[in-house]
This record gives structure tokens, C-alpha cells and sequence, in this order.
């Protein structure tokens, strides 16, 4: 293929870097300095898509952020990135693209028979057919995902790398046209730190797209000085390549940086450094210098390839060297399509009219473009196009004084390109993000910064000015200001404001919706081209009711899709007032939210991926655990052994093994990961009595003691063992997921309701590693280990802690259980971790020492009936519904929940408690989480009377063992309950919690 | 992302710290003389501000100590900044009269 759109000369492209591309598997040329747009365009590509929910063809009509229609996928592979605006892809060698929503094909696409079935397709059409039955909705759903999808995601994980940057500057200036190069280098030279992004490669903005002249020379040349004078300032960041995604609080923005998104994926595998970075900006002052977007006109089918705004094309001609078409019909109610049009004309297309709804319109440049040959048709309009594939004629009939009716003899023109100008939208997005309140101007219809809580200010066409010295001029006094308020003021006189010819611009005629040659209902005005929202739509919404503007945006989709309703916000919103009768402002505008253009979510997740993703938390032990083959659980961020299979075990048999070891010898647990918690100071003891609901004033020191901590609701929040290391000392241990939630909770109660307890905490989680020996033979393996504690049962009581030395390593040895059986937790610095584990391990091993891992603690403590805080409660459980009432002290007046242990909702008798189950069939284990009913139907839906909350396979009972909470379920001990399940139903007897050694014999062996 | 100052550490990011809700609710003295209603509304109840909101902020990840705030909830502006125990400055306003 040849560049036969390409112009012999002219542009800001590289005519001597030829690149080739693929477009849909077809190879094209284009330059270095293209957009993928610019180069298909070149090439004499109009279908680039096809709209959402007809299907009809769509070629580019925008030249950037805007563009609703030349949607993409970029790339094949891990590579791709689907819905890319091709107008901001930079076109490299090699590049692959294809065409979104097009299946099977760009040519014959079968979508577009609903082009023929629109009027079943209309707005709220989902709502419409698809709310009932459910199981239509399924159906249509396969067939409208594959013919109405945008792109598609990546399958593979994503090869580059991305990576976050936090800054701070005095003035951020979002834009760098005009405006914004005036900002930066008016707060620059002032002495401010500056950061100046802008999305697009180079800096310049508009005036990249246009034929201004400053100073008397090429506008090109006034942007190149003052890119070159901003680079020399050492306080002044620019960042090319960079949109402002959002405008948050407190003056925090995000911008996207695209580093190497325009090099080849190989090149930019080898180009060191992440592919985007993501800024996080706190900037003192916020210049937006974002520019505006220019306006549709909103008239039947204008929808064919070759209508674009009359902007575009001024770019596409000025910028990129290309002719978007031959011969032209530009449509416009205000001056600035004239330039467009001169540009056009010049660069050799032939404009066959310039279609003005004003009558008479007399600016200065509508008498330069008639100067120049071009016809101007007053007060007409375009009321059709036709043309399948590409306009190929315009029909322009004159427009009644109200602009409702176009009547009289039609004027038929051909031509393969339409502008449109409908007048310009301040691009106030970010302004709006923040809580920026908007103001209207009706005369030019455009929504403008208003008010806002920021130190804020927009400059340039952002803020309504349409003149380029008005534009240079705002922006030099937005960076002054912004400057000043950071105390940074300008040495000597304000430079002057470079000399540039503003013309003067007659005034606009605003006919939102063109009239055509039939009834509105019967035609195609298309208002949001890529959600394929109609006017029709907006007056049938009218109709139905969805007047406020959000519901209007919600049940036609304007402004729902990439684009974010660039183009068709502002169109939609007018055609919607005058159903209604209202002016623009009273039926307001949809906040804008961030992102103004996507972001990826590579650059959001930044390096916080794969192994980063989470900090891992791993004990003094670990290695050993892994060299012993254990399979690891995740607590929290702790990675603690769940068990350890032996070759050929399965996970029961190996959870069966180290259960019957821990009871019927020794089994020894890394319990490091419990939280542990210092408590110090004289109202210690104090603490504690207010944040558990036992007594703990008569602790004496070196005995344990559990404790239930609750919410102020009563509910079950933690539990643990405290124990009283010494006068005013105590150790409290959480458990493992909850050890920062506890140390919190009782700061929080300290700082700010009990100020005047002396009591100091430290999390000394880390400090200890935890080894826990049980089983009939732990007594005698500790023994054997220390020569400094007396280990007997009547001088190591239950409950109680020794200091002293083992395995030759001081230690600190809690007699306390989780397994029913005579046990030990063995304390010691974290550094001697491994080395106790082995001393115990290396002594244990004549009694049969076997490790086990979570999963049989779990087994081991279900059997004694004991509770895992977060299994068996869940935040809405009482001691009294666990049967744990003894551990609530009735003597103390007060602690922590106690009052609302009293309410009428916890006190009902018919709240969940917790109960056990044992199932009629000894080998069938229910799951966690199984419905408990009390009455069996034949089909849901059945009366659930609870759930199952822990159940296993017991070994050591030669049967299953659940508990499970149950309404009422104290009063059903020996009753039989259901659990249904997919196919069958389980029975089992409701029985007490303990199913093993009830009378607690075991545990002083 | 607000910027809140915290009065040990100077300004930070939201995302160091945790929120702690409505400040200057004071656990009732003796909470078994309360009816149910009572002690719900000291519990549950929170006035749910539009404008000038007192509250409470701790460092999280930074100095673990809590503080107050009064903060516009409509404009997130920050009014004032205040250690625990100390009295509100204004008048709860946010200083512009406004009930």
C-alpha cells in the first residue's frame, strides 16, 4: 500500500524514519511522528470500527484523547492492551494493531443486521428484554458479549514492569500548550518547583495542530524556546507522554507516564527502566491547562466514515502531513471551523462548502475563507449524508428561524469528508474530579471552572478562552498567582506576552439536534458515537421518565464508554433540556470521575506484584519445616506448617498420623506466629480487668490465665492466654491473625478513653520464637532438656510459667494447652529458634517426636471443644452463645461489653449457640460452612437453623467430629438435625463440645 | 488522598493512617444504669455530618497515636487538628457560622 492521503511536504513527522505496521494482518507505511490514526489515514483507511450496538461502520473522528470510534487492540499475546484510542498510539516499527467489535471482520460484519432491527434495540433495551426470566438472559448474553465486547484482555501474565513515584512540587500545570508552557515558565522562573505533564510526545498542545504564528514566527518555534528555557531550569520537571488520570483531595493527582509504550515490545525489553510510572503528585498549587474539546453537531447520519471534527482534520493536515479526504463539507455554527477550513483548502482539499446554521455570520475569518474562494452557505443545514463505507454526499436544505425545521429545496453535494464544529468544551474534567463546582456560560454553551475547595485554577481554553493571547496571557497570570501563593515572586517586570494575530469571532447559533428530513424517531442523530446513543434515545428517556442526568447517562449508556462521553456529554445534556423544557444548567452535568483517560493496571499495581504482592511473614523455623516437606497454611501474612506428609500420604493420613503421635506420644507445634503482646506499668492489672470479662486483679506472678476479650457489642472479638511475668508485667498472647487488631484496640482504648492508666504495650510477636511439646511423653522430654526447672506436676502447675534454661538456652516455659494433653510452650529469643527446635527435636526423637501443622491442631483442640476465634465466631457471637458464660465475671461492675451482654437482643434464648454434631454415619465428615435444618423438605428453600462451623475426621475417636452453631442449640443436646447437601442429606445428633476426654484428665498426664 | 497533619508527625498521606469515627463520645460512666436505649445510642448512633465534622484519625503507620480532626465532610477541608484531651478549637463550625 502507498500513503496516497500522505501530503508531498508539510507536518511534524519523519519522512526520512519509514515504519512499517499492520492494520487487521494488512502491512502499511507510515513515518516516524505518526499516530497509528495518522498513519491509517495516510493510507486511505476509513473503517477503523464498528459501533456498539449497530454495528455500523465507524472510521476516526477525533485526532486524540477524545475519539469515541478507532478503538484497538494493541499487540498480540502478553503483549496486547485492548480499547486503545488509536489517535494517541505513536506508531513504531512493527507495530501490530486490529480493529475491537468487529467480528467476524471490518467488511462484512454480521452486527450490522441490527442496524436493521434498531428500532427493537432501543435505549434501556437491556432492561427492557432481559429482566425476566432469568434464564433468557443467559442466552441472549452469549450472543450479545461476543457481538457487542469491546477488546479483549491479556491471557498471559504482563512481561514489563511498572513502577510508582511519589512527588511533591509548588506548582503542577496540567497541559502544555499555550497556557501551560506560559504557567511552567512564569512559576519556574519565579523560583517554584514545577512539574509540568502533558499527555501527548510533545510539548505544544494546540498549537502543534494549528498554523499560529508568535512573535511573528511559527508557533512551533516559540514552543521549542520555551521547552528549551524550561529544561535549563533545575526546579522544573517535565514529563511528556503523561496524562493526569485524577484530581484528588488536598490537591493529589495521579498521572500515568508512558515511558516505552512506543517502542516495539522487543525494543522495549531492552530500553532499561519500567514501561509506565505512575506519579502520585501532592502539589501545592494546581495550574489545568487542559484545553478544550471541540463539539459535534449532532444531525442524521453523522455517523458515516468521514464525518470528523472540523479540529481533527485541521490536525490531521497540519500535524501529521495527511489529507483526511478530497473534497469537504464543513458544518459548523461558529468561526473556528473557517480556520479548519483554510487549512484544509490549502493543503489541497477541495472544500465544497462551508454549511453555516447562522445567518450572515461576519467574523473575520469567515470573510478570509470567502476571500479565499470557499462557498459559504448561510443559515442551512445538513439534514443527510449518505455513503455506506465512506460519506459520499451531504444533502443541505435551509434551517427555519427556530432551527426546528429544515425546509425548502435541498442542495445535494458529494464529497468524502463532513466537519463539524458545534463550538468547544473546556476539558474540565479534572477541575470537576476534586469537587470543582462547574459554571455555565450560555452564549458559547460551555460548562467552565467554577468554584472550588482546591488551590486551583484552570488557564488557557480550559477556562473558556478561546484567543491564543488571551491563552498565553491567563496562563502567565495562573502561573504567577500560583507561584505567589507558594511566596515565590517574580525579580523585575513580567515579561511581556508574546505577540500573536487573535481575530475577532462572530457569535454561535446553537442547534443541538439538526433537523432532517423525517421525524427525529425515525433517524440516526447520533450523540455518543461509541455507545450508539441517538437523540431518539434522550427524547424516549425523556419520556420514560429518566429525566435527572444521571439516570438519563445510566439508561441510554451516554457517556459510558471509553471516551467517557467526551464528544456527547455536553450535546446530550442540551437535547435533553430542551425535551424537558430547561435550560442547560437546570438539568446540570454528570460528575466526572477519574480516570480522564484509562490507566493500566500494571502501572496501578506498580511492583506490588508476584512475590511483593504481600509481605511474607516466615518464623526462625521455616527452613526446617520446608526441608521436613510441610505443606504451608497462610495465617495472615505468617506461612505456618499445615502438615507434613510423608511420602505416599495423603492429607488425612498424614493429619491421622500426627494426631494419634500428639496424644498417644509427642507431637511438637512452631507456635511462633501467636501474637504477643508486653504490658507494663502500674494499672496493668487494671487493663486487663477492663478488656477481658474475667477477674484478673489476683494473678499472681509466673501463673497464666485465659482471658475472652469482646467488642463493646459483647461479641467475641479475641481470646488468649495472659500471663504475669512479674509486678506489673504482663505477656498477653493473641492469636495469629488478630495480633494487630489487639495491640490496637487497647491503644485506642488507652489513648483516648483511659489517658490516665499507666500501661505501656510492645508487640513482641517477632522477639519469641514459640515451640509447643505435647502428649504423654512431653513431661519427660522437657525434663531431659533443663536442669533449672522442676518440671513435676506439682511444682510446674497448669496455668503457670517458669524461667529458666533448656536445651542450654534461657527460655521462658508456659504450662499451658491447645491439645488437652500435659504441654509446654517452650520460649525462647527468636535467633535461638532453630536451635531449640532442634534440641527438641534431636531429644524427642527416642519418644517418636512428630511435628504437626495447623490442621491437626485444629483436629486436636476441636476434640476438646475449644473455640478458633474468626472459625467458630464471626462477630456475632457471645460467651454465653459458645457456653462460656464461666469465663464472664458477674463481680467486676464493668469491663468492655459487658452492658451489652444484657440487651434484649443478646439476651434471647434462641440466638446461635455453639453446639457439637456427631453425624449418624461415623466416616462421613460435613463441610465447613453446611446449612443445619431442623426439618427436611424435598427442596430448597428449607428453614436454616445454623451452620457447620469446624469439622474433621478424628483419628483419635475412630469417628467425625463438627461444631456448629446452632439456634437454640443448648436446648437441643441429643436431638437430630439435617444437613443438606448437593444430591443426599446428612443426620446428625446435636451433642456437647467436647468430645474427648470430658473430664480433663489427660492434661496432667 | 487527603493530607492530614498529624500533630506529632506533621502532614501525611491518608493512607498511613486509620479512621477512627465521630469524636467526643465519651463511654458512659457507669454503662449498667443506661436502659438498652441509652446504651445503644452511645453504641450504634453517629450524627452523620454534612459540613464541619469532629472525628478521630490514629497514625497508623506512623506514631500509633490518635488525635482529632475537624474536617468538612462535604469539601474534606481540614479545619483543625487537635491532640486527645484537648479542647476543640472554634466553635464546631468550621468557622463559618453555619449551625
Amino acid at each position: 500500500m502507498t500513503q496516497r492521503q500522505r501530503l508531498a511536504k508539510g507536518g511534524r513527522i519523519d519522512r526520512t524514519r519509514l515504519l512499517s505496521f499492520t492494520f487487521d494482518g494488512r502491512s502499511y507505511k507510515g513515518y516516524a511522528g505518526d499516530t497509528l490514526a495518522s498513519a491509517l489515514m495516510a493510507n486511505g483507511v476509513s473503517v477503523l470500527g464498528r459501533s456498539f450496538k449497530y454495528h455500523r461502520p465507524r472510521g476516526l473522528f477525533g485526532a486524540g484523547a477524545e475519539e469515541p470510534n478507532a478503538i484497538v487492540q494493541l499487540e498480540e499475546g502478553p503483549d496486547t492492551i485492548p480499547n486503545l484510542r488509536a489517535t494517541q498510539v505513536e506508531l513504531y516499527d512493527g507495530l501490530m494493531a486490529s480493529s475491537v467489535n468487529a467480528w467476524p471482520g471490518l467488511d462484512w460484519d454480521i452486527g450490522e443486521i441490527n442496524s436493521l432491527f434498531s428500532r427493537v434495540l432501543p435505549a434501556g433495551f437491556y432492561y427492557k428484554t432481559f429482566m425476566w426470566p432469568a434464564s433468557f438472559w443467559m442466552k441472549y448474553e452469549e450472543v450479545i458479549r461476543r457481538a457487542a465486547g469491546l477488546g479483549r484482555c491479556p491471557e498471559h501474565p504482563d512481561p514489563d514492569t511498572y513502577d510508582k513515584m511519589h512527588a511533591h512540587c509548588d506548582v503542577l500545570v496540567v497541559g502544555g500548550g499555550p497556557a501551560g508552557l506560559m504557567a511552567a515558565l512564569t512559576a519556574g522562573k519565579a523560583g517554584a518547583r514545577v512539574i509540568l505533564a502533558d499527555e501527548q510526545t510533545e510539548f505544544g498542545g494546540a498549537l502543534l495542530d494549528r498554523r499560529n504564528a508568535i512573535d511573528g514566527k511559527p508557533a512551533a518555534d516559540w514552543v521549542a524556546a520555551a521547552v528549551a528555557e524550561l529544561e535549563a531550569m533545575e526546579d522544573v520537571r517535565l514529563l511528556p507522554r503523561t496524562h493526569a488520570a485524577g484530581y484528588y483531595e488536598h490537591n493529589f493527582l495521579t498521572l500515568l507516564e508512558r515511558k516505552t509504550d512506543h517502542l516495539h515490545p522487543v525494543a522495549r525489553r531492552r530500553t532499561p527502566g519500567p514501561r509506565q510510572r505512575l506519579w502520585k503528585v501532592r502539589a501545592a498549587q494546581v495550574v489545568l491547562a487542559t484545553g478544550a474539546i471541540e463539539r459535534p453537531l449532532v444531525f442524521a447520519d453523522n455517523d458515516r466514515p468521514g464525518v470528523m471534527l472540523a479540529s481533527a482534520a485541521q490536525t490531521y493536515v497540519n500535524r501529521y502531513g495527511v489529507k483526511p479526504g478530497s473534497r469537504a463539507v464543513v458544518f459548523t455554527n461558529n468561526d473556528s471551523a473557517y480556520a479548519a477550513a483554510m487549512d484544509l483548502h490549502d493543503g489541497g482539499v477541495d472544500i465544497a462548502a462551508v454549511v453555516d446554521l447562522r445567518e450572515n455570520p461576519g467574523g473575520a475569518l469567515v470573510t478570509e475563507a470567502r476571500g479565499k474562494g470557499i462557498t459559504v452557505l448561510d443559515g442551512r443545514a445538513v439534514v443527510a449524508t449518505e455513503g455506506r463505507k465512506r460519506v459520499q454526499a451531504v444533502d443541505v436544505a435551509p434551517l427555519s428561524a427556530d432551527g426546528r425545521v429544515a425546509e425548502g429545496a435541498h442542495r445535494r453535494f458529494e464529497c468524502d469528508l463532513v466537519l463539524v464544529s458545534g463550538g468547544w468544551n473546556p476539558a474540565v474534567h479534572l477541575f470537576s474530579h476534586a469537587g470543582g463546582k462547574l459554571s455555565f456560560e450560555p452564549d458559547r454553551a460551555q460548562f467552565l471552572p467554577g468554584t472550588t475547595p482546591l488551590p486551583c485554577r484552570a488557564a488557557g481554553s480550559a477556562s473558556g478562552d478561546i484567543q491564543l493571547a488571551q491563552c498565553l496571557a491567563n496562563g502567565q497570570k495562573a502561573g504567577e498567582v500560583a507561584a505567589a501563593a507558594n511566596g515565590f515572586r517574580r525579580r523585575g517586570r513580567l515579561p511581556g506576552i508574546p505577540q500573536c494575530d487573535d481575530v475577532a469571532e462572530g457569535p454561535m447559533r446553537h442547534v443541538w439536534q439538526v433537523p432532517g428530513r423525517k421525524p427525529a424517531a425515525q433517524l440516526k442523530q447520533f450523540v455518543d458515537l461509541q455507545h450508539d446513543v441517538t437523540a431518539a434515545d434522550v427524547h424516549l428517556a425523556a419520556r420514560e421518565g429518566y429525566e435527572s442526568v444521571e439516570h438519563l447517562k445510566r439508561y441510554t449508556t451516554l457517556g459510558m464508554g471509553t471516551d467517557q462521553g467526551k464528544t456527547a456529554n455536553i450535546n446530550g445534556l442540551a437535547i435533553m433540556a430542551e425535551t424537558l423544557g430547561r435550560d442547560i444548567p437546570g438539568v446540570g452535568t454528570t460528575t466526572f470521575r477519574p480516570p480522564y483517560t484509562p490507566v493500566t493496571l500494571g502501572a496501578m499495581a506498580g511492583r506490588d506484584v508476584g512475590a511483593l504482592a504481600d509481605p511474607v511473614r516466615r518464623t526462625p523455623m521455616h527452613h526446617w519445616h520446608e526441608t521436613a516437606g510441610a505443606l504451608f497454611e497462610d495465617v495472615g501474612q505468617w506461612k505456618r506448617p499445615w502438615y507434613y506428609p510423608k511420602q505416599g500420604e495423603s492429607m488425612q493420613d498424614a493429619v491421622d498420623r500426627e494426631c494419634l503421635a500428639t496424644r498417644n506420644a509427642i507431637g511438637v507445634l512452631d507456635a511462633t506466629t501467636l501474637g504477643k503482646i508486653d504490658i507494663q506499668g502500674p494499672d496493668a492489672a487494671e487493663l486487663l480487668n477492663r478488656v477481658y470479662t474475667n477477674a484478673w486483679s489476683k494473678l499472681a506472678v509466673g501463673r497464666c490465665r485465659y482471658g475472652l476479650m469482646l467488642g463493646e457489642d459483647g461479641m467475641v472479638m479475641d481470646d488468649g492466654v495472659t500471663t504475669c511475668l512479674g509486678e506489673n508485667h504482663y505477656l498477653m498472647t493473641t492469636t495469629t491473625g488478630n495480633a494487630a487488631r489487639v495491640m490496637g484496640w487497647l491503644e485506642e482504648w488507652l489513648q483516648t478513653e483511659w489517658p490516665d492508666l499507666k500501661v505501656y504495650l510492645n508487640s513482641v510477636s517477632e522477639y519469641w520464637a514459640t515451640i509447643a511439646i505435647a502428649g504423654p511423653f512431653a513431661r519427660e522430654l522437657l525434663a531431659e532438656l533443663t536442669d533449672d526447672i522442676d518440671v513435676a506436676n506439682e511444682a510446674f502447675p497448669f496455668m503457670s510459667l517458669r524461667s529458666g534454661t533448656v536445651a542450654g538456652i534461657p527460655a521462658r516455659v508456659f504450662r499451658i494447652s491447645f491439645t488437652g494433653e500435659v504441654s509446654f510452650e517452650i520460649n525462647v529469643p527468636s535467633t535461638y529458634g532453630l536451635a531449640m527446635w532442634n534440641a527438641v527435636m534431636m531429644a524427642g526423637e527416642k519418644y517418636g517426636i512428630t511435628p504437626f501443622g495447623t490442621e491437626t491442631m485444629h483436629v486436636l483442640r476441636a476434640e476438646k471443644g475449644y473455640i478458633i476465634v474468626g472459625q467458630d465466631t464471626d462477630g456475632t457471637i457471645t460467651p454465653g452463645d459458645l457456653g462460656m458464660d464461666w469465663i464472664v465475671s458477674k463481680k467486676k461492675p464493668d469491663f468492655i461489653g459487658k452492658r451489652s451482654l444484657s440487651r434484649q437482643d443478646t439476651a434471647r434464648s434462641d440466638r446461635k449457640q455453639l453446639v457439637g454434631l456427631l453425624t449418624e454415619n461415623p466416616s462421613e465428615v460435613l463441610p465447613e460452612g453446611g446449612q443445619i435444618v431442623a426439618i427436611v423438605k424435598d427442596s430448597p428453600p428449607m428453614d436454616m437453623i445454623g451452620h457447620v462451623t469446624s469439622s474433621y475426621y478424628s483419628a483419635n475417636l475412630g469417628r467425625s467430629i463438627a461444631l456448629a452453631l446452632v439456634k437454640g442449640g443448648h436446648d437441643r443436646l441429643g436431638k437430630s438435625v439435617y444437613v443438606p447437601l448437593e444430591g443426599r442429606t446428612v443426620k446428625a445428633k446435636v451433642s456437647k463440645t467436647v468430645f474427648f476426654d470430658p473430664e480433663g484428665e489427660r492434661l496432667n498426664g | 488522598m487527603l493530607s492530614i497533619p498529624c500533630p506529632w508527625c506533621g502532614p501525611r498521606d491518608e493512607t498511613e493512617y486509620s479512621y477512627g469515627g465521630e469524636a467526643h463520645i465519651v463511654r458512659p460512666e457507669d454503662p449498667q444504669a443506661l436502659s438498652d436505649r441509652e446504651w445503644a445510642d452511645y453504641l450504634f448512633m453517629r450524627a452523620n455530618t454534612k459540613g464541619a465534622h469532629r472525628e478521630r484519625w490514629v497514625h497508623s503507620h506512623g506514631c500509633r497515636r490518635w488525635f482529632n480532626v475537624e474536617r468538612n465532610t462535604a469539601t474534606n477541608e481540614i479545619i483543625a487538628v487537635y491532640k486527645m484531651g484537648e479542647s476543640p478549637p472554634g466553635d464546631g463550625t468550621g468557622g463559618d457560622g453555619a449551625p
